[in-house]
């Protein structure tokens, strides 16, 4: 009953947030709708009893990019009024084309699976308890998934490499 | 879980949030009495015994005092802004174990606020949520000197996190050789700290009495967590987001009244919660002899919580020093520290750390 409440509260908070993103004048407001929508499904996942994934969704998200975010939208300036002009041809028949996909399958899902609202009822004795722990994650992550999980790191280490490069070479012909 | 079990989960909360608003008080007339002594001078000696009611008499006076709004804020942020700073304070020391668990009425109680199996990582999450309070009021305060303060604070906090948070991963790397497995849990951390080293070497034998901190194993992680926190909580050195000469008061410049009051006890609020941590991680938290059985059982019991403080008062003592000491730091300066020494420094200590780990758990990697 309280995950069911919980439940309702935070994607009603998330909805709310979404919505501020799209719907909001001031470009730090948007970004502080995205904000409430990341830690609203942060709170989702704690109920779901994934405590790191929910740990990691803070620090990575609300913490690092959304910090990053603001710390753009500041100083490039938010005085300058937003440009609304679509560029794209078509650009609403497209999107409520696209929407109208995205419904039907939604509805089809829904229609055709079979859910079930599975109340997480856990007590410490319970397997289900340990799902989102570090250690959990970091067995599969270092035993079945580890060449995924090189190759992701490695793939990061290059778009960081890449970045810099790319910022030192711009740097270096503006000056000559 | 009932009723009785509910009740103790709300004791805790609470008994951990009146210690962080009793310390605060003592912190902040602590830090003038201290620094007065360091420079020669008499500090706060009107309000109560020497002066240790000066910081009552603060609050009441800026309780009372008027909010001035200037007229450019944005209103709803700028109002949000000072709860963003408190609240991941208070929550953040949450996780920090200040006792030995007590056993009451045959429940055992830990005393915690609570106890995660990710604490470590609630740490970091609550300090990069307590960036907003800096950022929003930045910008909120539709002023220069506050915009300003807000974006060196912004990148000074974002830049020492990632240094405090790699010296935290060897710390959690090396507790997997002093039990079954890494932890992130503090209160793991504190107990596989317990007790002291027994010396096999002969002639090294009267050094017995070493307590089994991390600090030792780990004195150049604890040397760059130090530093980091000393960044993260914005103190002098590393005070320039605030620093008068420059910027009137830094991101707080526009608040006035209990708003201010709320961002300077979020300060010491996170000054004292970043010394717990750091004595939890490093220094044993609440270990140390209790004397069971020889003394009466109340007095057992409190003494863990009596070497919590000396350790943490012992952090917040340097704190001031530091303060008394060294002057601030140049912006350059700070960001050369922190990505040119601080990060590779805390990396390849965490790789030593890591191979001597890995040498001692698997033997040479030629056997």
């Amino acid at each position: 009953m309280i995950e069911l409440i919980i439940f309702v509260l935070m994607a009603a908070a998330a909805l709310a947030g979404a919505v501020a993103v799209i719907r909001a004048r001031n470009t730090v407001y948007a970004a502080m709708g995205l904000l409430g929508t990341l830690l609203a499904v942060a709170v989702l996942y704690v109920v779901q009893l994934a405590h790191m994934v929910a740990a990691v969704q803070v620090i990575v998200y609300a913490g690092a990019v959304m910090t990053l975010f603001l710390f753009v939208i500041m100083l490039v300036g938010v005085d300058r009024n937003e440009d609304t002009r679509e560029t794209i041809p078509n650009q609403r028949r497209m999107t409520i084309g696209l929407l109208a996909v995205l419904l039907v399958v939604i509805g089809f899902v829904v229609v055709s699976g079979s859910f079930d609202w599975i109340p997480v009822v856990g007590t410490a004795a319970d397997p289900q308890l340990t799902n989102g722990t570090v250690q959990r994650i970091a067995g599969e992550l270092f035993t079945g998934w580890v060449l995924a999980f090189e190759a992701t790191a490695l793939l990061l280490t290059i778009a960081a490499v890449g970045a810099i490069a790319l910022a030192s070479t711009r740097r270096r012909r503006q000056e000559s | 879980m009932d009723v009785v079990d509910v009740l103790f989960v709300i004791g805790r909360v609470l008994a951990v949030f009146v210690l962080l608003l009793v310390v605060t008080i003592l912190n902040v007339w602590l830090e003038r009495k201290i620094l007065a002594d360091m420079q020669n001078r008499v500090g706060p000696d009107r309000a109560g015994p020497w002066g240790i009611l000066q910081t009552v008499a603060d609050g009441l006076k800026l309780f009372f005092k008027e909010q001035i709004t200037p007229r450019k804020v944005e209103y709803g942020l700028y109002v949000l802004a000072p709860f963003l700073a408190v609240i991941p304070a208070f929550l953040m020391f949450m996780v920090v174990p200040f006792g030995r668990p007590i056993t009451i009425g045959g429940r055992e109680v830990p005393l915690q606020g609570a106890d995660l199996n990710i604490g470590l990582l609630f740490i970091l999450a609550m300090s990069s949520i307590a960036v907003y309070a800096v950022v929003l009021a930045g910008w909120s305060s539709g002023s220069k000197y506050p915009l300003l303060g807000g974006v060196r604070a912004t990148a000074q906090a974002i830049s020492y996190e990632a240094a405090m948070g790699i010296a935290m991963v060897s710390v959690v790397m090396f507790s997997a050789t002093t039990g079954p497995d890494g932890t992130l849990s503090l209160a793991a951390i504190v107990e596989r700290q317990a007790g002291t080293y027994d010396m096999t070497i002969p002639f090294l034998q009267w050094a017995d009495f070493i307590p089994r901190w991390n600090l030792w194993p780990q004195f150049v992680a604890f040397v760059i967590f130090l530093i980091a926190i000393v960044a993260e909580t914005n103190r002098a050195p590393f005070d320039l987001v605030e620093a008068e000469q420059e910027l009137v008061g830094g991101f707080h410049t526009e608040y006035s009244g209990m708003r201010f009051a709320m961002y300077f006890l979020a300060e010491y609020v996170n000054i004292f919660s970043m010394s717990a941590i750091c004595a939890t991680l490093f220094l044993g938290g609440w270990t140390g002899p209790t004397f069971d059985g020889q003394i009466p059982a109340l007095f057992s019991a409190l003494l863990p919580f009596v070497w919590f403080l000396i350790k943490t008062y012992a952090i917040i003592f340097l704190f001031f020093w530091i303060r008394a000491t060294l002057p601030r730091m140049r912006y350059d300066q700070l960001m050369q520290l922190g990505w040119k020494r601080l990060i590779p420094g805390a990396l390849i200590w965490l790789m030593v750390s890591t191979v001597v780990i890995a040498f001692r758990q698997f033997g040479p990697p030629w056997s």
